[in-house]
């Protein structure tokens, strides 16, 4: 029991140096159309998952480089698969095969 | 030609700091955590550099916490304030000097905002008038207590009995200076070396033998903050910044920490003992924390006074390994007496902070 009433907040301070960047490296590797993102938010307007909930598929780009590896597990079950993403965005961007390739990791790492 | 236009530019990052005759505020946090700190300021000023100070029982708190909580309104604050002239005045003196920073701060927002505004000014020397039938003058100078053992330093330094040198390695011990933030952050022009230059510790230190240490979050705020220590929800908060602090400084391997404001320097050292509860971390070597030392306390070990003395007894992170680097006598029987020798009860040790 925590007889203090309250406990060190977390900082939200995003340290480069510290967060993981597995992540950004594994989807570089498995899908490098990521890499062509422009940052547009084509996907986020299209987004069928997005106009339900808080899911943003170029949010998730950012994460990725940040290596906020928390925040991306909770948000990657929303999306639905549907493909519209990828129909839209102007670089070309496999964006179904990024999230496909950004659960595999987390669930192999959660093994 | 260079270093002219240094000297040059640095001139504007100095004060004017009376020589004399110092009308003493105390600090409601030193007194009451650290009181052998104010005692020891005060007997460092008359018996070492022989200056004149009153210290007047009749002064009050500053109302400075309550005003920064929210729950002293500005008039009521300025209203004490202006006792407090009133009583500088009453004694003879023009030079005040307060202990605490936030006071420090609070008399400089209050007259900067009263030059600004002399109507706001008028309607306080009549609330004061009608509540207590006093008048008063403005200070002449105002400076804190550590711009005065600042300006003093290379006497101080002429007196020295234990330099800040670690005996037994003869290296210069390395000092972690934490300025204040209502000290020059508000003012800037108010502080020595402004805001972005913090000089009053590190000159103190750099003149008695010390190496200052300059690290990332050197001017990171101790995480005090008023409302966010006083109301529980946010203390999380103010302990977090303290935690980054430690952090940014534990590579440095500093010997000790020294801060010229009150608040600053009992949360840095009780936020230890917090933070080692709640986490296991110790910040120091050997499961001890780093010592935090007020700069009157600093000035005293120096000056060669008693460390029970000066009431290092009082802080949460043991000192003995700062003594024993600094090679100051000490008995370890008498840390919890009283002045007539009378055991006073050693606390409870913490889990994981080794204390002796």
């Amino acid at each position: 029991m925590n007889f203090w009433g309250y406990s060190i907040s977390e900082a939200r301070v995003i340290d480069y140096d510290k967060n993981d960047k597995s992540l950004a490296t594994c989807l570089a590797q498995n899908a490098p159309s990521s890499k062509l993102c422009i940052g547009c938010g084509g996907c986020t307007a299209t987004c069928t998952a997005g106009n339900l909930t808080e899911f943003n598929i170029r949010k998730l780009q950012m994460l990725v480089k940040r290596g906020e590896n928390n925040e991306i597990r909770q948000q990657l079950h929303k999306c639905m698969l549907c493909g519209k993403c990828t129909l839209v965005c102007p670089r070309g961007v496999d964006t179904r095969k990024m999230i496909l390739t950004l659960i595999d990791y987390l669930h192999r790492q959660s093994l | 030609m260079e270093l002219l236009g240094k000297e040059q530019i640095w001139k504007e990052y100095q004060k004017e700091i009376a020589d004399n005759n110092y009308f003493y505020a105390r600090s409601c946090i030193r007194q009451t955590f650290f009181p052998g700190s104010e005692w020891v300021y005060l007997d460092i000023l008359r018996n070492k550099l022989h200056k004149n100070v009153i210290d007047d029982p009749r002064h009050t708190t500053c109302t400075g916490i309550g005003y920064h909580s929210d729950v002293v309104p500005i008039e009521t604050i300025m209203t004490v304030v202006a006792r407090h002239f009133a009583l500088m005045t009453e004694a003879g003196y023009e030079n005040l000097t307060p202990s605490c920073i936030t006071s420090f701060g609070i008399y400089t927002e209050i007259l900067d905002t009263w030059e600004h505004h002399p109507e706001i000014e008028e309607k306080i020397r009549e609330y004061l008038y009608k509540a207590t039938r006093r008048e008063f003058k403005k200070p002449r100078n105002l400076a804190h207590t550590s711009d005065i053992i600042y300006k003093f330093r290379n006497e101080i330094a002429s007196q020295i009995l234990h330099p800040l040198k670690n005996i037994h390695t003869g290296r210069p011990l390395k000092v972690v200076d934490h300025i204040g933030c209502h000290y020059a952050k508000m003012f800037p022009s108010k502080g020595i070396g402004g805001a972005e230059f913090p000089a009053v510790l590190t000159g103190m230190i750099e003149a008695w033998g010390g190496e200052p240490i300059d690290y990332p979050e050197r001017r990171h705020c101790c995480g005090f903050g008023f409302r966010n220590y006083l109301v529980m929800a946010n203390r999380g908060f103010s302990v977090a910044n303290s935690k980054k602090k430690f952090e940014s400084m534990q590579p440095y391997e500093p010997d000790f920490i020294v801060a010229n404001c009150p608040g600053c320097a009992m949360f840095l050292d009780k936020w230890q003992y917090t933070i080692s509860e709640m986490e296991g971390i110790t910040y120091g070597a050997n499961g001890y924390g780093i010592p935090v030392l007020t700069y009157e306390e600093m000035a005293a070990l120096v000056l060669g006074y008693d460390p029970w003395d000066i009431g290092l007894q009082m802080h949460q992170v043991a000192v003995e390994p700062l003594l024993d680097k600094m090679g100051i006598p000490y008995d370890p029987d008498k840390k919890y007496c009283n002045s007539r020798g009378e055991s006073l009860g050693a606390p409870k040790c913490p889990t994981y902070l080794k204390i002796k």
